[in-house]
């Protein structure tokens, strides 16, 4: 062993559990106290440790154990109950249980039949470069990032001067990762001439999108790194100050942020003179009160100021006339988690992979109807099949693929013809969406893409600030619209007005959030119109899914095997199996239509009644 | 809270925090809410009173974001992930389940008998265990309308 000590137990061995908010949802907690437990148990010297997301939500939890001398072994979906187990035949070199190892190196030979992490279809489309250390080094332990190069970038930033720390920035071509992709480079060229007495820097770590997570997973399992990014941000522009703006509804991510600021200012990387510069900064953590239009970034700073978070016009750009009228650079977790190594390594090698446009890698976060969900960082061009398909392993067996909703609640829903797009800035805005924060939410043909209209409508409805009529009243009555369509009371008429609506409050509305809230309805009457002509002129719903049109359930008695998972399945006892082969019955009078035995049958017995 | 436990609060938050950086008013509301379990009229009086900002403003504010509520909570809360992943792996259905279960009339969160308080809630960031529900701060993933049911009743025996 050598400078590496401080990373195992005496007797060389270390355990690492995933424990970001995914982690700890799938079970985390028990597994890493049956570790703890498991190391006394065996009687050896090991370090159990508390690690951040590698991604791989499906595998949850995750369990890596990792000796001085070889590579890691990986454990997916671990039960509390194994722990004694798994360490008990990983000290004697059985490993075959595991799910997959770090490398062939080392004490492991290709006959194991385990497969290499990175050879695994999950990952090896990726390229690592934000979340690189997520799940491997403690988040709270500033010297294990310090030990993965962390904080070099800054030495050498503070020794170069603000313009060149720019320069770089821009050479690299690195865009901002929240959602409009504007370089961000330029944006700090911007702020770096205006003269003020005060300068700010802010992290927008709002992550309010549902089905996006790369900010928390890359702040809870990382911290550091978006810290350091922060503050090479706060000396190129001149920033004395600086904030992370953190969601609620993500205490974790602020509580290790939290503790980043502070480890960072004992080591004197943060606070006066850092690293004997002669650059003076100090960083804050403020916990967002919830609202999602704080991740405008004229409604972020409303809300630091202590308002109510209402987007005001730009010009003047924050760049000049910022929080409390200062000039200030807002940048999104991630673009900050990419900053650090275009300083340390040079912007060509960031710019190595990506497209033309669109340089460096992006994560993305895979949810909804596919078989591997969670965070993967790939490079920007990747091809949306990729991504679904390959990575994500497409939809579960049995359905098929119909839409991905790309961008959020602001973004659009592209169907299979897009499955070629690559996925960039420039591409997914010629095709209607946007890359907002990178939320990949996909649809089986178990979805309803004018229910998940409605869904997104809803979402933005009531998310809307309210300042804009067209927004805050259009907005709802689109969603009517809508709602009528699912209940079977649309008119052919209405779909042109949904159309009509839409440019109106695009063209009329202040910020993002209106400008962009359309979309959803706009791609998915593009691209799904036979969807919304089922449901006016036929009073149907192709997926099943509006239960305003079903009348109700039977069982195809064909096809029915009298399994009884119907009768488990049901909430309210409305099945019953009958005499002689018991097959299901379904009692229209008591059953109440929630689809749970329509979903849950595997012989498809189970057919609406419209 | 007595009112004199509230300005403890406020003058606790008021003291350490650094005006010339950020707006104190959203941190005391977080504050109190953390110690009250909702924002009182009269705690919203108090934090006008002693920050300054008219109490128009103050109301704004606390009605403006998800984190604040201006009603006691149930002693058990039930947090349902309405995200996109949730939504369409059935959320929709579990929210009805939910409202039928406890008897909420619209406008209403809290169960009558005071056991649960509702609350939808945007994205956990627990997608791949979509649908998910969150009581108190256990979260229970891949719900189904049987599981849900059977967590409710494991509740309501817990409290007889």
């Amino acid at each position: 062993m050598s400078g590496e000590d401080f990373l195992y137990g005496e007797d060389g061995i270390r355990i690492n559990v995933g424990m970001s908010t995914c982690g700890i949802a799938a079970g985390a907690n028990p597994v890493y106290t049956a570790f703890v437990k498991a190391v006394e148990t065996h009687e050896i010297d090991a370090k159990v440790v508390n690690v951040g997301c590698i991604g791989a939500c499906f595998a949850e939890p995750l369990v890596e154990i990792v000796s001085y001398d070889k590579p890691g072994v990986l454990y997916s979906n671990v039960n509390p109950d194994d722990a004694e187990t798994i360490l008990g035949d990983y000290l004697m070199g059985k490993i075959e249980k595991a799910w997959a190892i770090r490398d062939y190196t080392g004490a492991y030979q290709m006959e194991l039949n385990l497969p290499v992490l990175d050879e695994l279809p999950y990952f090896k489309y990726q390229v690592r470069d934000a979340i690189e250390n997520c799940g491997i080094i403690d988040p709270e332990n500033i010297d294990e990032y310090i030990h993965k190069g962390g904080y070099k970038a800054l030495a050498k930033a503070l020794k170069i001067t603000p313009e060149e720390v720019i320069e770089t920035v821009i050479k690299s071509g690195l865009r901002g990762r929240g959602g409009a992709g504007f370089p961000t480079g330029l944006k700090w060229k911007f702020t770096r001439p205006v003269t003020s007495d005060k300068k700010y820097v802010i992290c927008n770590a709002d992550e309010g999108d549902p089905g996006a997570f790369m900010n928390r997973l890359n702040a809870e399992g990382d911290p550091h790194k978006i810290l350091e990014g922060l503050i090479i941000a706060a000396y190129a522009i001149g920033a004395s100050e600086g904030f992370f703006f953190v969601r609620a509804e993500k205490p974790l991510m602020g509580k290790r942020l939290q503790h980043a600021v502070r480890d960072a200012l004992e080591h004197g990387y943060l606070g006066e003179n850092i690293l004997d510069s002669g650059f003076s900064f100090k960083a804050e953590v403020i916990l967002s009160a919830g609202a999602f239009v704080c991740g405008e970034e004229t409604a972020l700073m409303a809300a630091i100021e202590g308002k109510r978070a209402m987007p005001t016009t730009r010009p003047p750009f924050p760049s000049t006339k910022g929080l409390w009228g200062k000039p200030t650079a807002i940048n999104n977790v991630e673009t900050l988690a990419h900053v650090p190594k275009i300083i340390r390594d040079g912007p060509d090698k960031f710019a190595e992979v990506g497209s033309e446009k669109s340089k460096g890698t992006k994560v993305f976060c895979l949810t909804g109807a596919i078989q591997n969900s969670g965070a993967v960082e790939v490079p920007l061009g990747t091809a949306l099949r990729t991504l679904v398909f390959d990575i994500g392993g497409g939809p579960y067996e049995g359905r098929s693929f119909k839409a991905v909703q790309t961008g959020g609640p602001s973004g659009g829903c592209l169907s299979e013809e897009h499955l070629d797009l690559a996925l960039d800035y420039e591409s997914l805005q010629a095709a209607g969406s946007i890359m907002g924060s990178g939320g990949v939410v996909v649809m089986d043909n178990t979805s309803c893409t004018v229910d998940v209209a409605k869904f997104f409508l809803g979402f933005t409805t009531a998310e809307s600030c309210g300042q804009c009529t067209p927004c805050r009243i259009g907005l709802k009555r689109m969603h009517e619209i809508l709602d009528r369509i699912t209940r079977g009371e649309g008119k052919l008429e209405d779909l042109e007005l949904l159309k009509y609506m839409s440019t109106g409050i695009i063209d009329s509305s202040l910020c993002a959030l209106g400008r962009s809230a359309p979309n959803p309805v706009l791609t998915t009457i593009k691209y799904f119109e036979d969807e919304y002509l089922a449901h006016i002129n036929e009073k149907r719903c192709p997926a099943g899914v509006c239960d305003a049109l079903i009348k109700g359930y039977h069982v195809d008695s064909e096809l029915c095997k009298s399994c009884g998972i119907c009768v488990k399945e049901c909430p309210v006892g409305a099945i019953t199996q009958i005499e002689p082969d018991k097959k299901a019955l379904i009692n229209s009078d008591t059953c109440i239509k929630c689809g749970q035995c329509y979903t849950a049958c595997p012989f498809n017995a189970i057919k609406e009644v419209w | 809270m007595k009112p004199t436990e509230i300005e403890d609060i406020i003058d606790g938050l008021l003291s350490q925090h650094n005006k010339e950086s950020s707006s104190p008013l959203i941190p005391v509301l977080q504050a109190i809410q953390n110690q009250q379990g909702f924002l009182s009229d009269e705690s919203l009086r108090l934090v006008s009173d002693k920050t300054g900002a008219s109490l128009s403003r103050v109301y704004g504010v606390a009605t403006f974001y998800h984190q604040f509520r201006l009603r006691p909570e149930g002693k058990h809360k039930i947090s349902i992930c309405r995200g996109t992943a949730c939504h369409v792996a059935g959320a929709t259905d579990l929210y009805k389940q939910l409202v039928k279960e406890l008897d909420l009339s619209p406008g209403e969160d809290t169960s009558t008998d005071g056991l649960f308080t509702l609350q939808e809630v945007r994205c956990l960031g627990a997608c791949s265990l979509a649908p998910v529900v969150k009581v108190d701060e256990t979260v229970y993933g891949k719900m189904t309308a049987k599981k849900l049911q059977e967590i409710l009743d494991q509740y309501r025996e817990e409290q007889q």
